[in-house]
């Protein structure tokens, strides 16, 4: 039997958590990093310096200047405007990538959890083949068959997900089982899937708190390079990923606009990995000791 | 030890075969009419069913699939639409690139990490060690290919010390191949090499709290001896764990830097296949990556029960 420490999301709840939290380093720096993310991608929906869509050849590959801030790419278009409504798409695939992994996989790891046995070695071999194809992989199937587009690069990212989260759900939740207060539950007659809604699921939120920041950022990730290769967001939506394929053809004539597309998912991925590293110290104190 | 052996190459011929099942309903069975979709909407419906006999897809699906495992064990994978040559020998000359280049990069992450990993422990908390995590936290961060980016920017652009890309080949001798495999090898390796420096900082933190070590240090052995001879073999276990699962990341990055470096790789030959609707080069290869990442897995747990023989059957 696992002897996996789950913290409780219950801290969340608990007087003095935000007080720490905002001493912690790790998670404020991610934290306000996560928020620009998020910021950039809602102020794109009312607001953005220049169209990103509309071309201005006479004014392309433009440097930055006080008109256009990060200048302008081959076609004319603002680079501040692309980066804004790109930030849409990473946000967009983050959300519904790891919204599938979770709700399947954490399923499938409850699953797993309160019935043992067969369904528990059957969920956890099928958690097996799935891991042999890492996202870049099953998007490439994806694609293959359905063609190249957003919405089979998310499908692609998500399902690789599930897996993950199955993994950490059904160890975590494994640990959960063994617990006294478990047992007395069963005592008083109550059944697996309420022992699971009432008592796994929630004690066992934290550890999925943690795994969403850290999928969050695998995803946009994945996005970025799908859509560099063509296979995932499509033209004329912008995304970060394909701004920088765009921008590698141009290197020798505007250097600059291979930077900064770079810069932008280097630091949402940045904001997200440290956010996950500070919600894990401040959920898990026992781990933050050991640390 | 005999039995683990046993147990676990049965997992890994089952997990084989799941993953080709998989492989087979995606790419065989989701698609529906394969020859259709090679053709093109605008085929007419005769040279359809010609092309769909002539690719066995009037069998039966598990035909289908029989013939195909058939063909996996013999080496007989069929014939590649587009290209019009067998995909065996497509595969082998594009593995000639991503193999070494795969190697490469794996040993470029394995001596930066265990560098910056241990060099990091030995100053725990200190400005250095600080520094150091805070670079790796950066790493982990940046796409590899923005990175092989900016690799060619300095480089290739700014330096003229190396080719943007393309591969001349192994016929200039091994020097020159090195040289054009150098700087994708250092896109991969940088990005998990700073994921395994921190597995190797933690892991060689957690065995310097060992009494051995506090007894290797009372007999005089220094502390460059003890770290490097001592604490990092016993570290071992976490680091060649990350090291396994980072080799299937390092093949699938390969898919993604091929095509920023224009190498003639198995990554570029997926990519190109993809675009022209070659389905039966797609299979494959992909089998092929999936059966790699499944075995690399397999070796780095029979590499366990080696380095710690208190690992047994019960553990897997």
């Amino acid at each position: 039997m696992s002897t996996l420490a789950v913290p409780s999301a219950a801290a969340l709840k608990v007087p003095g958590f935000w007080r720490r939290a905002l001493q912690h380093r790790s998670f404020v720096i991610g934290g306000v990093l996560a928020l620009l993310l998020l910021m950039a991608a809602l102020v794109s929906f009312v607001w953005t310096p220049w169209s990103p869509y509309d071309m201005d050849m006479a004014n392309k590959m433009q440097a930055p200047s006080a008109a256009h801030w990060l200048g302008t790419d081959a076609f004319g278009r603002d680079v501040a405007s692309l980066l804004l409504v790109g930030a849409r798409a990473s946000i967009l695939v983050g959300v519904i990538a790891v919204g599938i992994g979770l709700v399947a996989g954490t399923a499938l790891g409850l699953l797993a959890a309160a019935r043992r046995g067969w369904v528990e070695e059957a969920i956890m071999r099928f958690a097996d083949f799935s891991l042999a194809f890492p996202a870049i992989l099953s998007a490439i199937m994806m694609t293959a068959v359905f063609g190249a587009g957003i919405v089979n690069a998310i499908v692609a990212i998500g399902i690789y997900n599930i897996p993950t989260f199955a993994r950490i759900t059904r160890a975590s939740a494994n640990a959960i089982w063994s617990r006294e207060y478990i047992a007395a539950a069963r005592a008083c007659g109550k059944g697996s899937f309420s022992i699971t809604m009432q008592h796994v699921l929630p004690n066992i939120s934290a550890v999925l708190i943690v795994q969403i920041t850290i999928r969050f950022a695998i995803a946009i990730l994945a996005e970025a390079a799908l859509s560099y290769l063509g296979l995932g967001t499509q033209p004329p939506q912008p995304s970060w990923g394909r701004m920088l394929s765009e921008a590698q053809t141009l290197m020798f004539q505007q250097p600059l606009l291979a930077v900064f597309p770079g810069m932008a998912i280097a630091l949402a991925v940045l904001g997200l990995n440290l956010l996950g590293d500070g919600l894990r110290d401040l959920l898990d104190p026992r781990l933050a000791r050991a640390r | 030890m005999g039995l683990f052996l046993l147990k676990r190459t049965l997992t890994l011929i089952g997990t084989l075969i799941g993953a080709s099942v998989i492989v087979f309903l995606v790419l065989e069975i989701l698609p529906g009419n394969a020859a259709q979709m090679l053709m093109g909407p605008d085929a007419s419906p005769d040279a359809v069913a010609a092309l769909a006999t002539k690719l066995g897809l009037d069998q039966p699906a598990w035909t289908r699939y029989w013939h195909w495992i058939g063909g996996l064990l013999t080496g007989n994978l069929g014939d590649s639409y587009a290209y019009g040559s067998p995909v065996l020998e497509l595969i082998l000359e594009r593995l000639a690139l991503t193999v070494p280049l795969a190697v490469l990069a794996m040993t470029l992450t394995t001596v930066l990490a265990l560098i910056v990993g241990v060099t990091a422990a030995a100053r725990h908390n200190k400005m250095g060690d600080v520094g150091l995590m805070g670079m790796t936290q950066v790493g982990i961060a940046i796409p590899n290919f923005w990175f092989a980016i900016l690799l060619i920017l300095l480089f290739s652009v700014k330096l003229q010390w190396f080719s943007a890309g393309g591969f001349d080949g192994w016929g200039e001798g091994v020097l020159g191949g090195v040289k054009s495999l150098l700087l994708p090898a250092l896109s991969l390796a940088v990005v998990q090499a700073a994921i395994l420096a921190r597995i190797t900082r933690s892991a060689v933190l957690e065995v310097m709290r060992e009494d051995f070590v506090r007894t290797a240090r009372a007999k005089g052995v220094s502390q460059r001896a003890v770290l490097w001879l001592h604490v990092l073999r016993n570290a071992m276990i976490p680091v060649i764990t990350v090291m396994g699962m980072q080799f299937s990341e390092l093949l699938a990055g390969t898919i993604v830097i091929e095509n920023v470096f224009y190498l003639p790789g198995l990554g570029r030959l997926i990519f190109q296949a993809i675009s022209n609707r070659d389905l039966v080069v797609v299979r494959n290869c992909v089998m092929l990556l999936a059966a790699l990442v499944v075995i690399v897995n397999f070796v780095v747990d029979v590499l366990y029960a080696v380095i710690d023989p208190r690992i047994k059957a019960s553990d897997i």
